[in-house]
Order: C-alpha cells, then structure tokens, then sequence
C-alpha cells in the first residue's frame, strides 16, 4: 500500500509536528541546562560565571528543597488515594440503574471542567472560609465548630480542592472501563453463588486494573506539577507549609530573580517527571500493539 | 446492560445517587446562586439558599468595571488560536501516521507523548527568558505558541487514534470507481474525520482556556486571559464573594458545557486510547 512516493508524502506531512515539538523540547530544556550552572541572578544579568553543580548543591541542600519535596509528594499521594479510591465508588454508583442517572454523572463531571484559579478561589472563599464558607457553618451547625483550614490546615486544603478538581477524571475512566465489562461474566458468577463482594474483589476490581493504573500515571504527571492552585490560595504558605517543587522553583525564578537556582530546580523536576513518565510510556506502548 | 433491578433498589441508588452527585456539584451550584446575590447578602449568616432578592447587579458590574470583556476576548483568541494551529500541524501528521505507517510512526507517536511529561517549571525560566528578549512576553501571539504546543501531542494523538479507524478499503472502493482526489476528500474523507476533528477542537479549546501556569506566569495585562483575571480576585481587596461568583460563573460557563457535551470523547483523548 505504502509506495515511496506516499512516504515521502507522509514524512512531509509530518514535518512540521514533529519539528515543532524537537525544538520545543530541546531549546528551552538545554538553556535550562546551560543555566544551571550559572551564577545568573537577573538583578545582575550581566555577569553570570559559570559554577558547575553549585546550582543543584545550593537547591538540593536547602531546607525549603525537602520540604517542597515532601509536600509535593504528599499532594500527589493525598490526591491519588481520594480520587482513585473516591472513583471506583461513584464509577460502581454511576454504573448502577437509577432515575436521572445521565444527569447525576453531569454534575459528577463538572468540576474537571472548573477553571483552576475558579476552583481555588472558591474553595478558598465560598467554600472554607472559617467564617463566611459553608463547610464552616454546616461544621458549626453540627456542633463541632468551624475550621480555619488555610492557618491550620493548608496543605489538607488544598489536597481537598484538587482532589475535587481530580474526582471526575478518575470517574469518568473508570467508569468507561467498567462498563466495557461484559454483564455475563458477573451473571455467571452470581449463578454460582458469588456475594456481591467477592464478584468486585475477583472480577470487577481485577477488570478495571488497567483503568487504575492509567488513572495513576495521568494524574501523577499532571499532580507533580500543579500550580495554579497555590497561587491563588496560599502562595505556597503560610511559611513553607503548601510549598512544591514547581512553586518553590516558580517563586525562585520570578520572585527571587535566581535563574541558575530556579533552573537547577526545574531540571529535579524534569527528572522527577521523567520517572513516572517511563513507566506511562512503557504502559501505553504497550497497548499500541494491540 | 438491561438488568432487571427491582424498584426498591433502583429508588435506593437514585436517593444515593442524587445525594453525591449534588455534593460533588455543590460548589459549582453555589458560585452560580451567589453570583445573582447582592454583596451583603452573599456573606450573610446562615447563608440563604434560594428566598432572596435575585440580582444581575455583580455580572454588570463585573463588565463594567474591570473590562472584564477584553479578559474574556483573550481567552477566546488563545483558545481558537492555539486550536487553529494546532489542527494546521497536527491533522497532516496524524493522518500520515494513520494511513501510511512505516517502523517508526510507533516511536514517534511515543516520544511526542513523552513531549508532554516534561514539567512546564523545568523550561519556565528560558521560556519566559527567550520571551522577554523578542518582546512576546504579556502577547496574544507568544501564548497561542505556547498554548499549541503544549497541547500539539494530545492533539496528534487523538486525531490519530480517529484516522485509524476510518477503513482503507472504503478508499479504495472510491478510487476503483474512478472518484476524483477533490471528491474523494470532500465525499469520502471529511465525512469519516470531520466528528475526530471536531472532538479534538473540543479538547483543544477545554484544555487551552482553563490552563493556567503559563498565562499567570507570561502574562501581566494585555494578553491576560480569564484564568488570570480570577486569580487576580485573590488579592484582599478584591474579595466581593457576589462579584467573584458572577465572574468565576461567566468564566466556566462555556467551557463546562463544552465539557458536557464532548465527555465521551475526553475520556479517549486524556488517555491517548488506552482505555476505551
């Protein structure tokens, strides 16, 4: 089927993409590279000596660096275990017959149509805020008293509001693998005697594995590098408190003026990234075949 | 999918049903309430959920006083923007990878995807250096740059995973018939890519309005989009928790519908297929 002249046709067709993307991905990545050894502080750009790995010693060995670490890594596991967990749940709901179900899921699916700074904003005000947010008040209302989340408990908060923005994703493709599973298999198993629980834990859970496991690397990507939320709730504090990886190195660039230590930062996250990305790629490779 | 459910169960999971979806819908439900409040009665104590003066006060207000038309004339730009020119590339190329496959097109399929891992703070600092030095920085032009690209892989990707399920053989059934190349594409063709096309300028314009990292970081005034302008309500004088919700109501509006509307094809785009 494929004549040269149609190969040559679709090199050229391609070209342009793939060309975009090289340089997309090469120029800024070994500027940020050539950067990161530098003494380059925009306060005094004309003079940036070359110093070698003291970038990455400096970024690396700072306090704010482990602690940006960790909260990074406690966002993305936070939000992982609400939605993949909070997911299966309403996927198996969803997944039920009921009136207005079609309805139900809309307004399931909303809030991953919520703008970030939207979701953060209202959250933050309408939301928690301890005395006007209605979580406050109904908390009140109950008797146990409203919570002053963004003092007391910053970093909950904000794992709160993008476990809520991150909910519908997980749903949704769940949801799609779920009722990929053909109705049979469960009958069969239900002739035999099968309690509910044991036809999830033996065929529905093992079904929706996969689904599970794209849910995780998509999101993790995507959670590694969240930003907008930070910096419309808390600015990464109070103190240290919500500080991650890509706002510490944002605040590092743009409010500290240091290239060469924001650029050493942005390359720990390149490389962060790159470990979840190998096993995506691997998994998603692998279904290309079939 | 046709079970028999009895009607006691099926009330059950609809009380259930309703209860959690409302939930997971309510801050969505209470921006747009609050935004038709006055500003006193959007902070009042217990909040009122449906008995009182309805207003349109904040939406005028929001229009008037922060131009709020020209934030949202920007979102506009750059999410078409970016779209067009992301279809000009990537409809070529996912169609050549569909229709003529050589070794390669897996691997370049794959490192495209790769594209998307990289971290925007891992290139934010050359980026917004490179943008500074040929003046883009705060411009129309410089985000829809960014915005494509970012967005280019996903958008190959999806188109792809369209192309690939339109038959070859119904090509060359048209060919056999002597059909001419202008009607081979307009009778043929564009009839089977037109609903991959239009599912991916969905997915392209969802995800280029909502993105955030890039316009709060490139942009200041001119070219700021919606998502900045919101963001701009975090500072303290800006909490009107009535004006907030009428701007935060106009900004997700269109996009949640479109979001609605195109779910199915989300779920194939946002896992480049693996589930299906």
């Amino acid at each position: 089927m494929a004549t040269l002249q149609t190969k040559s046709a679709a090199r050229l067709m391609m070209a342009p993409s793939v060309i975009a993307l090289l340089i997309w991905m090469i120029v800024p990545l070994s500027l940020t590279l050539y950067f990161s050894t530098l003494n380059y502080n925009l306060f005094n750009p004309a003079e940036t000596p070359f110093i070698g790995l003291m970038n990455y010693r400096f970024f690396l060995s700072d306090p704010a660096f482990l602690t940006a670490l960790q909260n990074t890594l406690t966002l993305v596991v936070g939000v992982l275990i609400i939605t993949v967990g909070g997911g299966i749940l309403l996927a198996l709901l969803l997944d039920q017959v009921f009136y207005g179900v079609s309805i139900v899921r809309l307004l399931v699916i909303a809030p991953f149509f919520v703008m970030p700074t939207v979701a953060a904003l209202v959250w933050k005000n309408m939301m928690m805020n301890p005395v006007y947010g209605v979580i406050g008040q109904a908390l009140e209302f109950v008797g146990i008293g409203a919570i002053d989340w963004f003092s007391n408990a910053p970093l909950t908060a904000v794992i709160i509001i993008v476990a809520w923005q991150w909910l519908p994703f997980s749903t949704l493709i769940l949801l799609t693998a779920l009722q990929s599973l053909s109705e049979d298999q469960k009958e069969a198993a239900e002739m035999d005697g099968a309690k509910a629980l044991s036809i999830f834990w033996y065929i529905t859970l093992p079904h929706m594995a996969r689904a599970i496991t794209v849910v995780i690397l998509i999101q993790t990507i995507f959670l590694l590098s969240i930003f907008a939320e930070i910096y419309v709730t808390t600015s990464g504090g109070p103190g240290l408190q919500t500080t991650n990886i890509p706002y510490l190195v944002y605040s590092q660039a743009l409010l500290q003026f240091d290239v060469g230590g924001a650029s050493a930062g942005g390359i720990v996250a390149v490389v962060l990234a790159n470990i979840v990305a190998f096993f995506l790629v691997r998994l998603i490779g692998k279904n290309l075949d079939a | 999918m046709a079970r028999a459910v009895s009607t006691r169960r099926k009330i059950g999971f609809t009380v259930l049903g309703w209860t959690v979806g409302l939930l997971i819908f309510f801050p969505v439900l209470w921006t747009v309430i609050t935004s038709f409040k006055t500003e006193l009665a959007a902070i009042s104590i217990p909040p009122q959920w449906v008995f009182f003066d309805w207003t349109l006060e904040n939406y005028v207000e929001v229009q008037e006083r922060s131009n709020y038309f020209r934030f949202m004339m920007n979102s506009v730009y750059l999410a078409l923007g970016s779209t067009l020119v992301g279809l000009i590339f990537a409809v070529p190329a996912a169609w050549a990878m569909a229709f003529s496959p050589t070794k390669s097109t897996k691997n370049i399929l794959l490192w495209m995807l790769s594209t998307k891992m990289l971290p925007a703070v891992g290139v934010l600092v050359p980026i917004y250096l490179i943008f500074r030095d040929m003046g883009l920085l705060d411009t129309r032009t410089g985000l829809i740059v960014v915005l494509f690209l970012i967005n280019l892989p996903i958008m190959v990707w999806m188109l792809y995973t369209y192309f690939r399920e339109i038959p070859v053989e119904i090509l060359e059934a048209a060919r056999m018939d002597g059909a001419t190349l202008m009607k081979e594409i307009t009778q043929v063709l564009a009839p089977m890519a037109v609903p991959g096309i239009a599912s991916t300028v969905l997915l392209s314009v969802i995800l280029a309005w909502n993105e955030a990292f890039w316009t709060l970081n490139l942009t200041t005034t001119d070219a700021a989009p919606l998502t900045a302008f919101i963001a701009s309500f975090s500072s303290p004088q800006g909490n009107f928790y009535a004006k907030l919700s009428a701007a935060s109501t106009m900004a997700i509006a269109p996009i949640l519908i479109i979001g609605w509307f195109s779910q199915r094809q989300l779920v194939r785009g946002l896992t480049f297929g693996a589930v299906k």
